[in-house]
């Protein structure tokens, strides 16, 4: 067992983009589901439209900062649909319809219908090169220690994505610091309440799920600069629980917990996955006993334990306040 | 009190016009399926007095509360606050109108301190919209709604809770944070949902004592009960409703005596057999 390499591995799937990317995504469904108390279950949906909406413009000849803008524009739009007829409803409403709405839009992006503009099953490629271009370092050069060690190309995504969560982290951070962000707890723990104290409660809701779902949207487009590739079955049902399960590791409802919680995760799932390529290589009854396809299940099994046991030991997540935590809701 | 003086010359009976209302209603009606659990043909609210609303289980006490608040929809009617129509206002809207309600079940917004509890009730603050939050320049409405705040909750003996969850009160404590909490957006009219409910003795007449301090404020108080004793301490006037209709009013006394009050709340036949 190459205890180094594992770890070596871990890391350097830690600080990379998609880390970076998902902690985005998961400071935007925080806002909605940890601050606001919104039950988004199709987050994985404002990604797509993001990366789409840039990777179309982009497609048919606009710049990319054009697609940048129109990227996040569609993804608030795609909040304000999915809120507007059920945001003055119960709850489960959105729940229902997030999660219905996200798997309907892949399947609509993925269908020969839609293939002039997306292309269909087969994505678009190659929509980021004025994005690379960009790029104050070579990009075959190769930065780092000993063997951590990254390309140009991936530490300038590296650099871009992580300043942008580090960016939307100081947005979230002043917005739930003001009275702004006071309501929308408020109305997180009793809706009617904060109506009778003369808030427009539908109005933050809607709030909460446009700008959260466009903070999505950013990090769908960084995933898909980062791979210079959007396919609609990168964006599978799946990627929201993942999320889920970084804010709720980090703390939902805590500043920094998106960041922490993707981290977390991230560095686990890649260590636990290198160590059992590693085992299933140097430890015979290993590599007899688990498949390559099995190795994936086992990995998810683990992933799913220690969030069982986390929620046992520390329900409130890595960052969460205890005290909070256990206050009941009456 | 001189403000009940007025109500002196008000006959004791259902529907009757006073002399300085603050809120009007007329041809109330809300049906649950084949319930009407509200129908009221005409009643006013008496400008700076406690108004109380009696009537057993099932009487439409919070449905009415309900309706004249913007929290439901009637399915007939209109009504008045200060003249100006309520019809089709959104709840939040009728809150910044000037009238405030309280709910039955206690609603403290756990996860917030006792503070922030008082500061979301306050009203136009430009930091609640989304440019301010971003922009800023809302510190100095804070720091005087926190001083309305404090002193708000010094009157109702919280202070020394400001900083602790809301979650964390007593049932009491929550009842009072409440109370004050609605007073922070500056009401003209506040409404009590069964203030009094699951209070201890002790708390209770704290309470009494916090309503008739807000009338004497110069608000006008509309409140829930079901105990008559309560009632009979501290209402200039009092609503009996049974079956979503108002069957009596008048200043207490007359009400303790009224012989379709005592019907509706001991059953017709009271006089006859125990049972």
């Amino acid at each position: 067992m190459d205890w180094g390499s594992i770890f070596i591995d871990g890391i350097l799937a830690t600080i990379g983009p998609v880390t970076a990317a998902y902690a985005i995504s998961a400071i935007g469904l925080n806002l909605q589901f940890g601050y606001a108390g919104l039950l988004n279950f199709g987050h994985v949906a404002f990604m797509l439209v993001g990366a789409y909406g840039m990777a179309i413009t982009v497609d048919f000849g606009g710049p990319l900062w054009l697609g940048i803008i129109i990227g996040i524009l569609v993804a608030m739009l795609l909040g304000f649909l999915l809120g507007l007829p059920t945001l003055r409803l119960r709850a489960d409403y959105l729940a229902i319809t997030t999660i219905a709405a996200a798997e309907a839009i892949r399947l609509v992006v993925r269908s020969s219908w839609a293939e002039p503009l997306t292309n269909g099953v087969f994505g678009i490629q190659g929509f980021a090169d004025s994005f690379f271009s960009l790029n104050p370092f070579p990009p075959a050069e190769l930065y780092g220690i000993g063997s951590l060690v990254v390309t140009g190309r991936k530490l300038w995504v590296m650099i871009v994505g992580w300043t942008i969560a580090a960016l939307f982290v100081f947005v979230v951070h002043r917005l739930m610091k003001s009275p702004w962000g006071r309501v929308i707890k408020a109305i997180r723990e009793d809706e009617d309440a904060t109506t009778s104290l003369g808030k427009n409660v539908f109005a933050y809701k809607l709030q909460a799920l446009m700008i959260g779902g466009a903070i999505g949207g950013v990090a769908g487009m960084i995933l898909a600069i980062d791979q210079q590739n959007v396919t609609p079955d990168a964006y599978l049902p799946q990627i929201t629980f993942i999320l889920y399960v970084i804010v709720i590791l980090g703390g939902a409802g805590t500043i920094l917990g998106p960041i922490v919680g993707a981290v977390v995760f991230q560095f686990l799932f890649f260590t636990i996955d290198a160590l059992m390529v590693n085992a299933q290589a140097d430890i015979g009854w290993v590599g007899d006993l688990l498949t390559p396809a099995a190795a994936g299940q086992v990995k998810l099994v683990l992933v799913g334990l220690g969030m069982m046991v986390l929620m046992v030991f520390r329900p409130q997540g890595i960052l969460g306040s205890r005290e909070e935590a256990l206050i009941d809701e009456r | 009190m001189s403000d009940s003086h007025p109500m002196a010359d008000v006959a004791p009976e259902p529907g009757v016009r006073k002399p300085d209302p603050v809120l009007v209603a007329n041809n109330l009606q809300r049906s649950f399926g084949g319930l009407q659990a509200v129908d009221i043909d005409h009643l006013e609210v008496q400008r700076h007095t406690v108004t109380s609303l009696i009537g057993p289980n099932g009487a439409g006490k919070t449905t009415l509360f309900n309706l004249l608040t913007g929290f439901d929809t009637p399915d007939f009617g209109e009504w008045h606050l200060n003249g100006g129509p309520l019809v089709g206002i959104a709840a939040f809207q009728v809150a910044r109108r000037g009238m405030v309600r309280t709910f039955q079940l206690t609603r403290s917004l756990a996860r917030l301190t006792v503070m922030d509890n008082m500061l979301v009730a306050a009203k136009d603050n430009k930091g609640e919209g989304l440019w301010g939050a971003l922009t800023g320049g809302w510190h100095a409405t804070e720091q005087a709604n926190e001083d309305r705040a404090t002193e708000l909750l010094e009157r109702f003996g919280l202070e020394h809770m400001a900083n602790e969850f809301a979650g964390g009160l007593s049932g009491g404590q929550r009842k009072l944070l409440e109370m004050a909490r609605a007073l922070m957006m500056n009401p003209e009219v506040v409404m009590l949902d069964e203030p009094m409910a699951g209070v201890n003795p002790a708390l209770t007449q704290s309470l009494l004592t916090h309503i008739t301090g807000l009338r004497d404020a110069g608000k006008t108080v509309v409140f829930v009960e079901h105990d008559m004793d309560v009632v009979q301490e501290i209402s200039d006037w009092v609503v009996v409703m049974a079956e979503g209709r108002v069957i009596a009013e008048g200043p207490p006394e007359a009400i303790a005596k009224n012989r379709a009050v005592i019907d509706a709340y001991l059953g017709e036949h009271h006089g006859e057999a125990a049972t």
